[in-house]
């Protein structure tokens, strides 16, 4: 039994639906890394071009890392599939816990009172 | 493909040494935390014999700083923590039904690497001594400019027994999630096993601030960052921020197990089912949510401003409420039961009111205004140890007398139990319930000693005289196990307490693969569900086959000897004449830890199996 | 705890999760990310609140320069892309392309590891040392914490690709393939944050 746990595979036990799919899975990948390149060009040049007004190109491009952090985490890293509940209860814990933390260590170091 | 057990003919020592069982680590971490629990606990008494009189003279200020900061790191971290991982090891895969945890090897890594952190904070005292900056290590008390070794031990001792305890965590999450037996859904699972679940889950969330805390005190002390020093731009609150950010809910990592351990222990001695079990998750997880999100109570009176302070103050009174709840369904489930009061049940029901006191004295901590008051006196001192000692010790007391019998094979004495319990509970108001008033009429705490005529000398010596019979108790409690280790009658029937989850289910003592057939869960308290409308036993979930079982292994002990190595390497870039070059040291530390690593990356090992035919033969036996 | 697999039905279609140890190592490690998520809030944390304490050093402006990050970010992020084509091969039992794709997400690592420490080496240079000033200490800590996390998944990937250069896919390495890949996804995203965060930030003025 536990031999087979070492032994490869003759095949891949999928059928030509299920191949399908994840050609077209597959794609949508591709896809969604080109759009991610695009992002990062987009903050790349908002920021070296100083096209934008200062004040508006921060939102800007931590708005752009954010949607970048959705895309790699749902489609990269599939928390956009199924039996991932528990994974994404682990990841939005952590995003939830960090943010006060993140404030905090911004913010309310002594050196202007809130 | 291996054979059949290949564990008889290992030696005692090299037995527990590669040992992945979890009721032997559970067992190792029983002997670990309470060595570490009675260290502490003598450095407590020692602290207690300076104060007994005015301007004392029985330990200088410095001994008085070290021992203050080492009870207080060994007390949560060292002996608290390995306690109640004591009992979640042995308790959590027997009360969902598994064979073992989800990762055999990782508990034994989370145990060695646990202890040999604690190791590494200890020879500090060899080291020309120990921390000395409070248990919260404070920038800049705790920076190269003022602090010596003892620190850098204090960094690294902290921070290679909080890998240890990590990976533990990640551990038993997974092991609840993935490993609960057919029928054992989550609103099913003994609350013991949901307190643990949820403190891993903080402990996840919580020790990794931790680690980049004390990754940050540690480049600060010995690569001379500049964090923590606002000459160089850097920020002293950043160091008490990172501190409470993990410091606070590090209070429920250690409170909540004793919250599950006397829902289990209330109910099987009151023979009633837990009162609002529904109710008692919920606020278990709004507990330890909420826990993440008060941390600057601690930091009241360093001035963050007026908003600040007030948002914090009122999450913390928010605390109380579900913590209320939890009060109020504990003694929901006594009224009207049938009570037996030994001493698991003593500790239990005594840590009720106990643990009201600490939280009363809390809310009054919360509201900050009066906090400006409170503030470092020895109110704050009597307000924790209510909650440590009245919660946690009171718990893992009764954990200890309600789980002993399966854990050893005998119950403890029952008459040394209650000498035992009033001795610990009447010692415990003495020390701690007169600190209250010490601290209201100004007593700082941290302070080696007081002056004469100013109305402290008599309390202080009550609070000594108690501490002491607290100590006697813990004594008749050691007395106790050597005593019933001789004396006392074998347990050979299952369920010794007539209680009602499925731990009991299993034959006293516990084959190592704990179940022979996996169980069908039908209930919440599945063996009273059996008790009631089946036969008493629980019904096997599939027909009896060969068992799986990991192999043990020497690498968690050489992973945890690599990391002590790493450490005391890195301590020895601050010493002033390192015998070896702290390179070598570290050099070793780090194959040793990362070769282990890559042994058990590249060597593929699945265990064996336990034949049926040996499993019936076992089963014969214990039955 | 895994039953007999049946091979005449070929690999499963998710092999990474079809033994329950492969189950647990999944689970784990998310976790494991979850914990590693509020971990680097923290150094976030500490570098965004330290990050104007240059003590008189030199500041970001002076120091970052654009095209070197913008190189870095590309080499990362086509990294983790062929990391992701090498779990599709993985699922259609193809070991060849997978071990492939997965020496090519090592070489862009090893290539942004490069760059990285020739970056160091240049900050140094211009008078950027590690206890210059708390602005210097904890963007060397933030970015140099991510430079060891990248370093530790380029060796534990290479481990296995040589470790399983030739055994083809099975029910053990499967799980760990996809582990390591969601580590070096995880690389990625704080990556992400830390070229807008340090990078764009700094040199943006804010």
């Amino acid at each position: 039994m536990a031999d087979d746990l070492s032994k490869p595979f003759p095949k891949s036990s999928m059928s030509e639906e299920e191949i399908m799919k994840i050609n077209k899975e597959r794609r949508i990948q591709v896809t969604s890394f080109a759009f991610m390149i695009f992002l990062t060009i987009l903050a790349f040049v908002a920021v070296a071009t100083e096209m934008i007004e200062v004040g508006f190109a921060i939102p800007f491009i931590l708005l752009l890392a954010v949607i970048q952090f959705f895309l790699q985490m749902y489609y990269f890293m599939h928390l956009k599939d199924k039996d991932h509940g528990w994974p994404n209860a682990f990841i939005i814990s952590g995003v939830v816990l960090s943010t006060p933390a993140l404030i905090a260590l911004i913010l309310l170091l002594g050196v202007t009172k809130y | 493909m291996s054979t059949a057990a290949a564990t008889k003919d290992k030696s005692v020592l090299w037995d527990w040494l590669t040992t992945v069982d979890h009721k032997k680590l559970a067992i190792l971490y029983l002997v670990a935390g309470g060595l570490f629990f009675i260290k502490a606990g003598l450095m407590a008494v020692f602290m207690r014999i300076q104060l007994m009189t005015a301007e004392n003279d029985f330990l200088t200020g410095q001994t008085f700083n070290e021992l203050i900061t080492m009870h207080g790191t060994i007390m949560l971290f060292l002996a608290a923590t390995p306690l109640i991982f004591a009992f979640m090891n042995f308790v959590i895969p027997l009360q969902i039904g598994a064979r073992d945890v989800a990762f055999p090897f990782v508990n034994a890594l989370g145990f060695w690497i646990f202890f040999f952190g604690g190791l590494l904070l200890s020879v500090s005292w060899f080291f020309g001594g120990g921390p000395d900056a409070g248990w919260t290590a404070y920038v800049p008390l705790s920076s190269g400019e003022y602090a010596d070794l003892g620190l850098d031990f204090y960094v690294l001792g902290l921070q290679v027994s909080g890998i240890g305890t990590l990976v533990s965590g990640i551990n038993f999450i997974v092991t609840i999630i993935n490993m609960r037996a057919p029928g054992m859904t989550m609103m099913r699972m003994p609350l013991f096993c949901w307190t643990g679940l949820v403190i891993s889950i903080l402990i996840v969330f919580a020790f990794t601030p931790l680690a980049a805390g004390l990754a940050l005190l540690m480049l600060d002390r010995l690569f001379g960052g500049q964090f923590f020093i606002p000459d160089m731009g850097g920020n002293a609150v950043l160091w008490q921020h990172i501190f409470w950010i993990f410091g606070h809910p590090e209070v429920y990592i250690l409170v909540l197990p004793a919250f599950g351990i006397i829902s289990e222990v209330v109910p099987a001695f009151s023979r009633k089912r837990l009162f609002g079990y529904t109710a008692m998750v919920f606020a278990t997880l709004v507990i330890a949510f909420l826990g993440f999100m008060v941390w600057v109570h601690h930091m009241f009176t360093v001035g963050l401003g007026p908003i600040t302070n007030s948002v914090f103050a009122i999450a913390t009174m928010g605390i109380a409420v579900p913590t209320g709840i939890k009060i109020f369904n504990w003694l929901f489930t006594m009224w009207g039961g049938k009570i037996t009061f030994n001493t698991a049940m003593l500790c239990a029901s005594s840590f009720v009111p106990t643990f009201v006191l600490g939280g009363v004295t809390g809310v009054m901590l919360a509201m900050t205004p009066v906090d400006y008051l409170y503030h470092d006196t020895y109110f704050v001192v009597a307000h924790f140890h209510y909650i440590i000692i009245g919660g946690i010790v009171l718990g893992l007391l009764a954990g200890l007398y309600y789980w002993y019998p399966k854990m050893f094979g005998h119950k403890l004495n029952e008459k040394l139990g209650m000498l035992m319990f009033w001795l610990f509970y009447i010692g415990f108001h003495m020390t701690f319930f007169i600190q209250h008033i010490l601290g209201l009429i100004g007593m700082p705490r941290r302070v080696y000693t007081y002056l004469e005529g100013q109305g402290m000398e008599t309390m202080n010596l009550i609070s000594s005289i108690g501490s002491f019979v607290m100590g006697a108790g813990i004594l008749v409690l050691l007395i106790n196990v050597v005593y019933s280790a001789f004396k006392a009658e074998r347990i050979t029937v299952n369920d010794p307490w007539d209680a009602r989850t499925l731990e009991w289910a299993t034959p006293t003592p516990i084959p190592e693969y704990n179940f022979a057939q996996t169980p069908q869960v039908r209930s919440l308290d599945p063996l009273f569900y059996e008790k009631m409308h089946g036969d008493g036993t629980i019904k096997p979930a599939e027909p009896m086959e060969d068992i799986h079982m990991p192999n043990g292994s020497i690498l968690p002990f050489i992973i945890g000897l690599g990391l002590f190595t790493w450490g005391f390497g890195m301590v020895m870039i601050n010493m002033e004449n390192p015998i070896i070059p702290p390179a070598v040291v570290i050099g070793v530390g780090f194959v040793l830890t990362f070769g282990s690593m890559f042994i058990r990356s590249i060597k593929e090992d699945h265990g064996y199996h336990i034949p049926v035919e040996q499993v019936k033969k076992i089963e014969k036996e214990v039955s | 705890m895994s039953s007999s697999v049946d091979f005449s039905k070929g690999l499963p279609s998710h092999p990474e999760k079809a033994t329950l140890e492969g189950k647990n190592k999944f689970l784990g490690f998310w976790v494991f990310l979850g914990g590693e998520t509020i971990m680097f809030a923290t150094f976030f944390g500490t570098f965004l609140g330290l990050r104007e304490g240059t003590a008189g050093g030199p500041t970001a402006e002076e120091l970052f320069s654009l095209p070197l990050v913008f190189i870095m970010t590309m080499l990362l992020l086509t990294s983790s892309l062929t990391s992701v084509l090498a779990m599709f091969s993985m699922k259609k039992n193809n070991h060849k392309s997978m071990l492939v794709l997965m020496i090519v997400t090592v070489l862009l690592g090893a290539a942004f590891l490069g760059f990285e420490i020739y970056e160091f080496v240049e900050y140094v240079h211009h008078g950027l040392g590690y206890t210059t000033s708390a602005f210097a200490s904890s963007f060397y800590t933030l970015v140099g914490l991510h430079g060891a996390h990248v370093l530790f998944g380029l060796c534990w990937i290479t481990t296995l690709i040589i470790r399983y250069s030739r055994s083809g896919i099975t029910l053990t390495n499967a799980p760990k393939f996809y582990v390591a890949s969601l580590y070096w996804h995880f690389i990625d995203v704080i990556w992400v944050f830390i070229f807008t965060v340090v990078y764009l930030l700094g040199i943006g003025g804010a």
